[in-house]
């Protein structure tokens, strides 16, 4: 799925962000608390409204798109698994198929083969009380990813995660999201390197640099700077 | 005079008040919910009509057309009006306590905002729902022995009679099973509570 921004703008919070993403890419949202990556990210979903501008998702606007729908085919993770703390593992991953009626069969067998995936074997049953935070989080992409979406949202989804298991995760969720769009909002420098092939930079609002992950290096804006010294 | 009759009556009265107030109250906190406004006002009324002291209550329901009178039906209505507030409250404050993630996740997964209350809000505010029908149900048993001063039958007869001719053993043996119902109640209550609060994942 693609993503285009045009000019778009969200008081106080966005900046007349202008930004296209081709389909397939994997681009990272890199800036400090308050730069206005969530926001950005959220545009994508219709979480967060324009104030003025506007947003194309496979080149049409986001006005056009019915909600429901387009959310059905887009994945979302963000820090907190935020799992539904009444259903089982299974029955969390179901959510979307269920929405999109998919026969029970198709969903069992597609459960259990992306849990094999994300090294959750037999996990179907539990409730996510008794998972850990990593289980948690690796329960919460196998939601977003279970009806193969195009685009994959992910809002620092590794960040509350000690930093053996966030390595883990990110080599996982780079394999099993390989034929994604992914949009990865993060602060952590090595993170973005290690999951996009592009980084866009956000401070108050606005990019202030926009570069592939090879050429992030000659990137001389002072931010950039201090983020690549804060990584090193 | 036939205890077992008058418990059996004084039960039905509260059952029949507290079902009708939870058809009406869990939709009445679902909408006050939703729409913060009406919402205020809805709990505003139904705070004002708890402040109503219970003998007053029937008094106001008696001159009532189809709705008052004396008998069952002013008794059944009198319980329904104390039993809104705390069931339109605890559905309320269920849905509110539900976390927010949860409810980010659930809507940029491409749920409407009814699968939304059904499938998650609704779900995870039951363990509150069932307390504040548990809270309703026990009030409820305490006010139906007043109804028996509009001749809404029940345990309150034999009080009533009790205190008319003095007689103190007559006043016990409606009292005494009024209080064991309510906390019986209470207990079988509470237990359901618990069990849907460790069902709902938070015990």
């Amino acid at each position: 799925m693609s993503v285009e921004y045009r000019d778009f703008t969200v008081t106080n919070r966005l900046d007349r962000l202008t930004l296209t993403i081709p389909d397939g890419e994997r681009i990272a949202y890199l800036g400090r608390s308050g730069a206005g990556k969530t926001t950005a990210l959220k545009a994508i979903n219709g979480l967060v409204r324009a104030t003025s501008g506007d947003l194309l998702v496979d080149g049409t606007s986001i006005a056009s798109h019915d909600l429901v729908q387009l959310r059905r085919r887009i994945g979302y993770v963000m820090q907190q698994p935020a799992l539904f703390p009444h259903r089982t593992v299974y029955e969390n991953i179901a959510t979307v198929p269920r929405l999109l009626q998919w026969p029970e069969d198709r969903t069992r067998a597609e459960v259990k083969a992306l849990l094999q995936k994300l090294e959750l074997p037999d996990f179907e049953n539990r409730y996510p009380r008794v998972l850990s935070g990593g289980e948690q989080q690796r329960v919460a992409i196998a939601r977003a990813l279970i009806a193969s979406p195009r685009l994959l949202l992910c809002d620092e989804p590794f960040s509350a995660l000690d930093p053996i298991i966030r390595m883990e995760l990110q080599t996982l969720l780079v394999e099993t999201a390989s034929d994604t769009t992914l949009v990865f909002v993060t602060h952590d420098f090595r993170e973005a390197l290690r999951i996009a092939g592009r980084i866009v930079f956000f401070d108050a609002g606005r990019v202030i640099a926009d570069a592939a992950t090879a050429a992030i290096n000659v990137q001389q804006h002072p931010l950039v700077r201090r983020f690549r010294e804060a990584a090193s | 005079m036939n205890l077992l009759r008058l418990t059996g009556e004084h039960l039905l009265i509260v059952v029949v008040a507290v079902s009708i107030a939870i058809a009406a109250g869990v939709p009445l906190g679902t909408f006050a919910h939703r729409r913060r406004g009406a919402g205020g006002i809805a709990l505003r009324i139904t705070d004002a009509v708890q402040t109503i002291p219970s003998l007053a209550m029937f008094g106001f329901l008696i001159p009532l057309p189809f709705i008052g009178g004396i008998g069952a039906r002013p008794a059944i209505v009198a319980l329904v009006l104390y039993s809104l507030l705390p069931i339109v409250r605890s559905t309320l404050v269920g849905l509110q306590r539900v976390d927010p993630h949860v409810r980010e996740a659930a809507t940029a997964m491409g749920m409407t905002g009814r699968q939304l209350l059904m499938q998650i809000e609704l779900p995870l505010a039951t363990p509150a729902i069932v307390a504040g029908i548990r809270i309703a149900v026990v009030t409820a048993i305490g006010v139906a022995t007043i109804a028996a001063a509009v001749g809404g039958g029940g345990l309150g007869t034999l009080i009533f009679r009790g205190v008319a001719m003095v007689d103190t053993r007559l006043i016990l043996s409606g009292a005494l099973p009024a209080a064991l119902l309510a906390l019986g109640a209470d207990v079988v209550l509470t237990q359901v509570e618990r069990h849907f609060a460790r069902k709902r994942g938070e015990a």
